[in-house]
Formats: C-alpha cells, sequence, structure tokens
C-alpha cells in the first residue's frame, strides 16, 4: 500500500460539495396519509481546503451527521456532487473503496463502531488488510499506532473492546481511521462522549497526529468551545442548509447569521456572577419534514422581516471567505436592515 | 402527631444532610465503592450542584436520597436526612409517601424515566391521586396549570400526547412538571440537560432557576458540565472517586479553585479565551479503580503536587473560608496552579 499522492497541488481543495440533497422519505400509514419526506440535507455547498479542520456545527436535526455519512458514501445522496481532490467519487477515476480509503471516519459511540469480537490489534489491521497488505505488516502498523495513541502494544493489543474505557476505545477508533494512512479524516461528534478530562487528552492527541501525517479534518460538534478551539474554519448549519461558514475567530468574534448569534450566547456564561438571563431562542428545533418557507430561521430569529418568510437567502460574502445567507446582508433583498440596491450599485 | 416527631418544620434544619455517606455495590467480581464518606448539606431554598466525571459518585449520591437502588445488591453507611427525615431508615411505604411528595426526581433522559404507554397527563394524574386525594377532574386541572407553568405551549393539547411525540426539549419540561405534581420540597436533577442542544439547554436551567426561586425549592443539581453548574447553582461541590474533594459557592469554586483537581478540570475545558493550537492542560491517567481504592488520595496518582503524605492517608478537609473546603494538603502550592478564567 504506497502514501497517498497530492493530485491536484495545495491550491486545490481537498473536498468539493455541491449542491448535495439528502431526503428520506417517510412511510404512507395503510390508508395512504402520510408520507412526505425529510429534508435532513438540503442544498449544501461547500468545500474543505488541503490540511485544514472545517468545524460544523447545528443543533440537531441540522443535517450535519447526515452530511458526513453523505460524504463518506455511507447513505447514497438524492442529488449532489462530492469531488475529492479534483476526481469524483465513485466514478471511475476514484472508485468507492479508493476513496476510502483516503477519507476515514470516527463516530460518537466508541463502543458500537468497534467489533466486539476483534482484540483491538486486529481491529486497527482489518482495514489494510482489506486493501491487500499482508497480515505480518498490517498488524506490526496496528501495533506502531496503537502506541502512537497512547496505547502501549505490549499492555492493550490484545485486548477486546469492552476491557477497555471510553477514552481508550476511542484511540483505538482514530489509530484504527488511521491504519489506511488517508489523507482525511471525519470526526463526527468524536470527543462528545468522553469527559472533560479524557476529551482534552483525545484532542490533544488530534492535533499532534493531524500535524505529524498532514491530516485534513471535518469536526463535526455541537460542543461550540471545542470546535472553535480545534477549527480554522467553521460552518454552521441549520435545517440542513449552511447558515454561515467562515473562518473560526472572525465567526466566534463577529458572527454574520442571527441564528450563529444566538448559538453562541446559548453558551454558558462560566460566570457566576453575570449569569444568563435570558434565552436566546425559544423552542426546539423545528422539525425538517415541513420546513419553514423562505429563510427556515425566520420563525424564531429575532430579525425577521415580512420578506423572510417568502424569499430563500443565497450566501452573500461578509467578509475574508465569511459568507452567511441572510436577506440582511444581500443588498436589496427587501428586508429593511438591507442597503438598498440603488445605494449598493 | 406534634411538632416535636416533626422536624419538618423547623426552618434551621437543613434541607439534605448527608452525614460521612459510604455506597458500595456488590454483584460483579468485586465489590464497587462508589462513595466513600459524602458529607453534604443542603439548606431551605439552596441549590447545590454536584459535578464530576464518570464514576465519581456524583449520581449514586443523588440516587441514595430516594433510595433507588437496588436493596439487595447495595449497601449503605452513614446518615441520610432529608427534611429531618431519616430516609434510610423509612419502612417501604413510608418511602413510597416520601418519594415524589417530599422528595422528586428529574432524570437525563425523560423518554426513559417516562412511561411509554400512557399519555403524560395521565402520569402527572396518577402521581397526584397517589398522593393526594383529590378528584380526576381537579388533578387534570393542576397538570393543566403545571403545563403551563413549565411554559408548553397549548398545553391542553399536550397532556393528551404520549412521550415519543414530544421533542427532547418539550419532554424535558413535561418531566419537570411530573416532579414538581406533588409541590415537592426537594428537587434532585440528574444531568438534566446533558442530552440537549446547546439553545435547549440554556431554556431548561433558565426554567429550572425560575421554579427554584418561585417555589422555595431545595436543589441538588447533579451534572458533568461546570458551565451548566455556574448557571444554577449557589454552591457547587466537585466530586472524585466517590468523595468530594471541594466545595464552595460557585463563584468561589470558579475564581479560587484550591484542590489540584478542581483546577485541572478547569484548565481542561476549551474555551473562548484559549488561543488556537495552544495545547490543552489534560489530567494524565485515568481515574482510579473503584473496587481497589488507594490508601490516600485518590487523585494524587494524576496529580502534580502529589507527595508521598498524600499517597499515605486520606487528607483531611481543609477550611479555607467559610464555606469554602477542599479535600487537599497542598491547597496552597495549588493556589499558585490556579488558572484565572473568568474577568
Amino acid at each position: 500500500m504506497d502514501a497517498l499522492k497530492d493530485i491536484g497541488g495545495p491550491a486545490q481543495p481537498l473536498l468539493t460539495i455541491t449542491g448535495l440533497v439528502k431526503h428520506f422519505p417517510l412511510k404512507k400509514d395503510p390508508l395512504g396519509r402520510g408520507g412526505g419526506v425529510v429534508r435532513a440535507v438540503d442544498g449544501v455547498d461547500f468545500e474543505v481546503l488541503k490540511g485544514e479542520t472545517l468545524g460544523v456545527v447545528g443543533e440537531s436535526g441540522c443535517g450535519k451527521s447526515t452530511t458526513a455519512r453523505l460524504l463518506m458514501q455511507l447513505i447514497a445522496p438524492t442529488r449532489g456532487e462530492v469531488i475529492f481532490d479534483g476526481r469524483e467519487v465513485g466514478g471511475r477515476e476514484l472508485p468507492l473503496k479508493e476513496f476510502r480509503r483516503q477519507v476515514q471516519m470516527v463516530f460518537q459511540d466508541s463502543y458500537a463502531s468497534l467489533n466486539p469480537r476483534l482484540t483491538i490489534e486486529d481491529s486497527v489491521a482489518f482495514g489494510p488488510q482489506v486493501h491487500g497488505v499482508g497480515r505480518r505488516e498490517a498488524v506490526a502498523r496496528a501495533r506502531d499506532l496503537l502506541a502512537r495513541v497512547g496505547l502501549e502494544p505490549q499492555r492493550f493489543a490484545e485486548r477486546y473492546p469492552h476491557e477497555l474505557s471510553g477514552g481508550q476505545r476511542q484511540r483505538v477508533n482514530i489509530a484504527r481511521a488511521l491504519a489506511l494512512q488517508p489523507r482525511m479524516v471525519i470526526l463526527d461528534e468524536a470527543v462528545s462522549a468522553l469527559d472533560k478530562s479524557v476529551e482534552a487528552q483525545v484532542i490533544n492527541l488530534l492535533l499532534d497526529l493531524k500535524a505529524e501525517f498532514g491530516l485534513t479534518y471535518l469536526f463535526i460538534s455541537h460542543d461550540l468551545n471545542v470546535v472553535r478551539y480545534v477549527s480554522d474554519r467553521v460552518m454552521v448549519m441549520y435545517l440542513g442548509q449552511v447558515a454561515e461558514i467562515g473562518p473560526a475567530d472572525a465567526l466566534y468574534d463577529a458572527p454574520a447569521h442571527p441564528y450563529t448569534r444566538a448559538l453562541l450566547s446559548s453558551m454558558p456564561s462560566m460566570d457566576p456572577d453575570h449569569r444568563t438571563e435570558e434565552a436566546a431562542l425559544a423552542g426546539d428545533p423545528p422539525n425538517p419534514i415541513n420546513p419553514p418557507t423562505g429563510c427556515r430561521f425566520h420563525p424564531r430569529c429575532a430579525l425577521a422581516a415580512p420578506v423572510c418568510s417568502q424569499v430563500v437567502p443565497e450566501p452573500i460574502a461578509t467578509g475574508a471567505r465569511h459568507a452567511a445567507s441572510c436577506l440582511v446582508h444581500e443588498a436589496g433583498s427587501g428586508h429593511p436592515m438591507a442597503v438598498p440596491l440603488a445605494r449598493a450599485a | 402527631m406534634t411538632t416535636m416527631n416533626h422536624p419538618t418544620s423547623s426552618s434551621s434544619e437543613p434541607m439534605v444532610r448527608l452525614r460521612d455517606l459510604s455506597v458500595s455495590f456488590s454483584g460483579g467480581r468485586k465489590p464497587v465503592q462508589a462513595v466513600s464518606g459524602v458529607s453534604l448539606e443542603v439548606r431551605r431554598g439552596e441549590v447545590v450542584a454536584l459535578i464530576g466525571e464518570s464514576g465519581s459518585g456524583k449520581s449514586v449520591t443523588l440516587r441514595t436520597l430516594l433510595r433507588l437502588h437496588p436493596e439487595r445488591r447495595t449497601r449503605i453507611g452513614g446518615q441520610v436526612q432529608v427534611a429531618g427525615r431519616d430516609v434510610l431508615a423509612m419502612p417501604a411505604r413510608e418511602l413510597d409517601d416520601f418519594r415524589g411528595k417530599v422528595a422528586s426526581m428529574i432524570f437525563q433522559e425523560p423518554l426513559l424515566a417516562l412511561d411509554p404507554v400512557y399519555s403524560v397527563g395521565a402520569q402527572i394524574v396518577e402521581s397526584i391521586r397517589r398522593h393526594e386525594s383529590v378528584s380526576k377532574a381537579e388533578a387534570h386541572q393542576r397538570a393543566l396549570a403545571l403545563f403551563e407553568r413549565v411554559r408548553i405551549p397549548s398545553p391542553e393539547r399536550r397532556l393528551a400526547a404520549y412521550p415519543h411525540e414530544m421533542s427532547g426539549g418539550m419532554r424535558q419540561r413535561a418531566m419537570i412538571a411530573l416532579a414538581l405534581a406533588c409541590k415537592p420540597q426537594l428537587l434532585l436533577a440528574d444531568e438534566p440537560t446533558t442530552a440537549l442542544d446547546a439553545t435547549v439547554q440554556i431554556q431548561i436551567l433558565l426554567l429550572l432557576r425560575e421554579l427554584q426561586r418561585d417555589l422555595g425549592l431545595s436543589v441538588i443539581f447533579v451534572t458533568h458540565d461546570i458551565g451548566a453548574a455556574v448557571e444554577v447553582a449557589d454552591r457547587i461541590a466537585v466530586m472524585y472517586a466517590g468523595r468530594i474533594v471541594e466545595e464552595g459557592t460557585a463563584r468561589e469554586l470558579i475564581r479560587s479553585p484550591r484542590h489540584p483537581y478542581t483546577i485541572a478540570l478547569l484548565k481542561s475545558r476549551a474555551h473562548g479565551a484559549l488561543a488556537r493550537g495552544a495545547r490543552l492542560e489534560t489530567i494524565g491517567g485515568a481515574p482510579p479503580d473503584l473496587s481497589a481504592l488507594p490508601p490516600g488520595c485518590a487523585f494524587a496518582e494524576r496529580c502534580a503536587l502529589a507527595t508521598d503524605a498524600c499517597r499515605a492517608a486520606q487528607p483531611p478537609v481543609v477550611e479555607l473560608a467559610p464555606k469554602h473546603r477542599a479535600r487537599c494538603i497542598h491547597t496552597d502550592a495549588a493556589a499558585a496552579i490556579a488558572p484565572t478564567l473568568v474577568a
């Protein structure tokens, strides 16, 4: 198994997603009522650049995990295109098996994602053997990787998943993801189930591995603090669409979308003298079965105007590599806070 | 009964008094010492947060207050008093009256805590009528008022809903309504916001704070999230390996933590002020095995300040300020490594 080569050069995005859509049909009842579709991901475009960490945040049901599963082709998209380093995934140039060697994934549930009947050494060595590496070499590499993620092979290699703690199991999952020497790793809530002190250890490990192996990360989490800390850029999703995307610091310091602002002000204050007095958003995230018309956030938005329920906002640049899908930023959109078209021109 | 038999009526009496509580579970290969010597008082109208990582004993401590552990496999030592009553000595009948009426609990996962085959309204009505002799119609009216109180939109319709028909935040509100149905004096909250989105978590935390204030409840709030604890608690107790290692007002605990474990916990959080690329400070190693606890401080193995004295014997509780205590012999040295977190 050779190391994987960069194809399009550093300037070409590693991953380009265009018009990604996933609708899950709902079952009809015996009388033919119901039906309809869950619009889990509904028109998502973004790029992941080589060597960066793109963080993805949003409430449950916003489509962040579905997006990850679509990228890995674990589920087939309804529509849309996934281009990996200039080549279409699943096309003749980049068959699925080859793509999956280059992109690996780590899941939230460290226990469910390991085979309980394989020792952790065998789990880590399994992938490379599927891709044609001999057993002895695969096991040797597995032991190296286990040592690299902080699990001494002499002590741990022969153990089964149930004999490890949650943090240790997640290290095994990370080692397994790296066994194929991928170029990109998708981390879907990979540290969310861990205790804070263990989470910090695993985050440090992820940052070290990224530097050592030149990896690109897609880091999905609901923990806004952790996402800011690990990400170069952050994408905020709401009901299957991208609300805002931009450099981590710019997005956290000056969020352009009202939803991002609400999300950020929902973080606990950590200050006993200035506790949060009012929740930024009322109610639960709405259901992606019948999403609101126009801007999907308008029923919960503090800045909503009549036009917001009619017009679907397009992403508008609000800074360097920073875009928000909000009519407030769209000149001539008809929103009272937007710049009128005549003056903008 | 006379007032003398009813210490509940004395207002100086703390709502909860735990004295040297120890809980161990047998049944596995080796007995597990989940709680070893917890003493804690909660005054009337006070909110105390118990924070700690998995296996620290925070939930076990909380569940002991309602005696929810399987009787045959659990050994409980020490004293547990709630509203002046000895919980460990209660006969089964009295315990049934006590649960829900004096002390009530909300859980992390309402979908597991609520009965899936009854509507939420029916469960509240049942709970009210178990404890009070009121008519069905009257109990229903009270259930409706409770749903309005916890701000469930269109409450009349939602009373008829089954738990699976509600969203996560709504279910948590319904469970709070159920817990408050019989006007308890003590609310025990076991990670009630952990499974929720941040936007919903803050709503539930604010609701709990408001209900606590309006109803004068005493609350014990168990969480692993310091941020959530700071939002609701007057006092915070930090648990590690079955012991309270530090206890103080929320302000003191955040501003001047003195136990190395509290300090390490605060430092290991990724937070806004942290530069990207700077390494997170971690606590090396893992929590100790509860079936083979060391004789000395359980944190010593992972502690940068540990000395031989720490490993030899249990460190005593050091009084640092009124209401601020830590179980550590190096609190002065710990002060030097404490983070300056908030402005």
